[in-house]
């Protein structure tokens, strides 16, 4: 049980692997579309390692990476339909990071390490905690950026406006990309600084 | 030509890989402990990128997007294929990689040799495929302005990762927070360096 609780925060495949950072970072502006896109690639996680433990036995290993290719891009073409056709302001926001979760190395690094491996359940379990454990960084880093940057939380308001009358700022620099790194770090210290004290 | 370099100068400062889109993040966090390997990395990467991103160009125009079939008879011209543009993008980018590593391999051992190991970690670097769809977004008017663009990109990529090889370098003798060390100081010096990227936003 606690090996399948892992990827949630010891080996969260954000903070402690670094994998998957590219998507990450780009999309937690704001709350909305950091919640579809943790969606979107927990389904292609969990289902990709189903389906490569399912048929691991028959893959020719030499040409193993254009089959998990085809068969995580095969279910990214899916879920980027059914974002068009349900949420079309997100799909728009999010643009190319959609066509990106192909080459989120969280999939490819647990197709590698894991699904190949082991049996279709596990294989299940581990794509969707690890899914899980990466949309939980995106979450906490996305309600820091949207609630400082902007007052909001999934565009509703929350700083009341006597504090803007009251000379409240919203601070713009949470907005701009290069916050989501600094935050990012701060998430690996204070994940690292709990790690160390509880293990002595 | 001057749209073209206007295109390149954009794709190189403002619209930096790493620093504007957190592009190939993955790769560049891991292997930029040494400026030598970040450097042939990142070569790597503008070779691919230069080479890849023309080619799903024509192919983007002249097979997937709608009524780009009009040139073959006049039924298929409201044929649309985009939605099979990712998994078509991805196939070009890994067959192309494999190509590259065999061509290198035979003709440039040199080359090969530097760039050998990286070569295989580039079909699923994320600032290839970025790069690429990136590219059908903008709607460029010819393969010439998307090769300028790929080339750009490229060489923004390779700027990044070897000044933030050259800075790690140097951390080796700075006093970090014990907890801080490696990783997440790494994430806080990408930020800052893309804050002072965004001052080419004037440009």
């Amino acid at each position: 049980m606690k090996s399948y609780l892992g990827p949630l925060n010891r080996d969260n495949p954000i903070l402690t692997q670094t994998l998957g950072v590219c998507s990450a970072l780009a999309v937690t502006a704001q709350l909305k579309p950091a919640v579809v896109m943790a969606l979107s690639v927990t389904v292609v996680c969990a289902i990709s390692n189903l389906i490569i433990s399912l048929i691991r036995n028959t893959i020719p290993p030499r040409v193993r990476i254009i089959v998990q290719l085809l068969v995580v891009s095969t279910l990214v073409i899916m879920v980027d339909q059914v974002l068009q056709a349900t949420f079309y302001d997100v799909s728009k926001m999010l643009s190319v990071f959609v066509g990106l979760i192909i080459t989120n190395c969280i999939i490819m690094g647990r197709l590698e390490g894991f699904a190949l491996s082991h049996t279709p359940g596990a294989s299940l379990v581990d794509g969707l905690m690890n899914g899980l454990g990466y949309g939980l960084v995106l979450v906490v880093v996305a309600i820091f950026r949207e609630l400082l940057g902007s007052g909001t939380l999934w565009n509703h308001q929350l700083i009341p406006s006597s504090f803007y009358e009251a000379g409240y700022l919203n601070n713009g620099l949470m907005i701009l990309p290069p916050m989501a790194l600094i935050l990012v770090g701060g998430l690996v210290w204070i994940q690292q600084g709990t790690r160390k004290s509880s293990e002595k | 030509m001057k749209e073209l370099f206007d295109i390149f100068v954009r794709s190189v400062f403002i619209d930096n890989m790493i620093f504007a889109y957190f592009l190939g993040m993955c790769s560049y966090l891991v292997i930029s402990k040494e400026v030598k390997t970040a450097f042939g990395l990142g070569l790597a990467v503008c070779f691919v990128l230069a080479i890849t991103v023309p080619l799903n160009y024509l192919i983007d125009k002249y097979l997937l997007q709608e009524g780009a079939l009009s040139w073959l008879s006049s039924r298929m011209a409201n044929v649309d294929l985009s939605y099979l543009t990712l998994i078509i993008f991805i196939a070009v980018i890994a067959g192309t990689v494999q190509l590259l590593e065999m061509v290198t391999e035979k003709f440039t051992p040199g080359l090969y040799l530097s760039l050998g190991i990286f070569l295989p970690l580039i079909a699923v670097n994320c600032a290839i495929l970025g790069g690429s769809l990136f590219m059908q977004e903008r709607h460029f008017p010819t393969v010439i302005h998307s090769f300028s663009y790929a080339l750009g990109s490229g060489i923004g990529w390779l700027l990044a990762i070897v000044a933030f090889a050259a800075i790690r370098e140097r951390l080796k003798y700075a006093d970090i927070p014990k907890p801080l060390e490696g990783k997440g100081i790494a994430y806080i010096i990408t930020g800052l360096l893309g804050i002072g990227f965004m001052a080419f936003l004037g440009i």
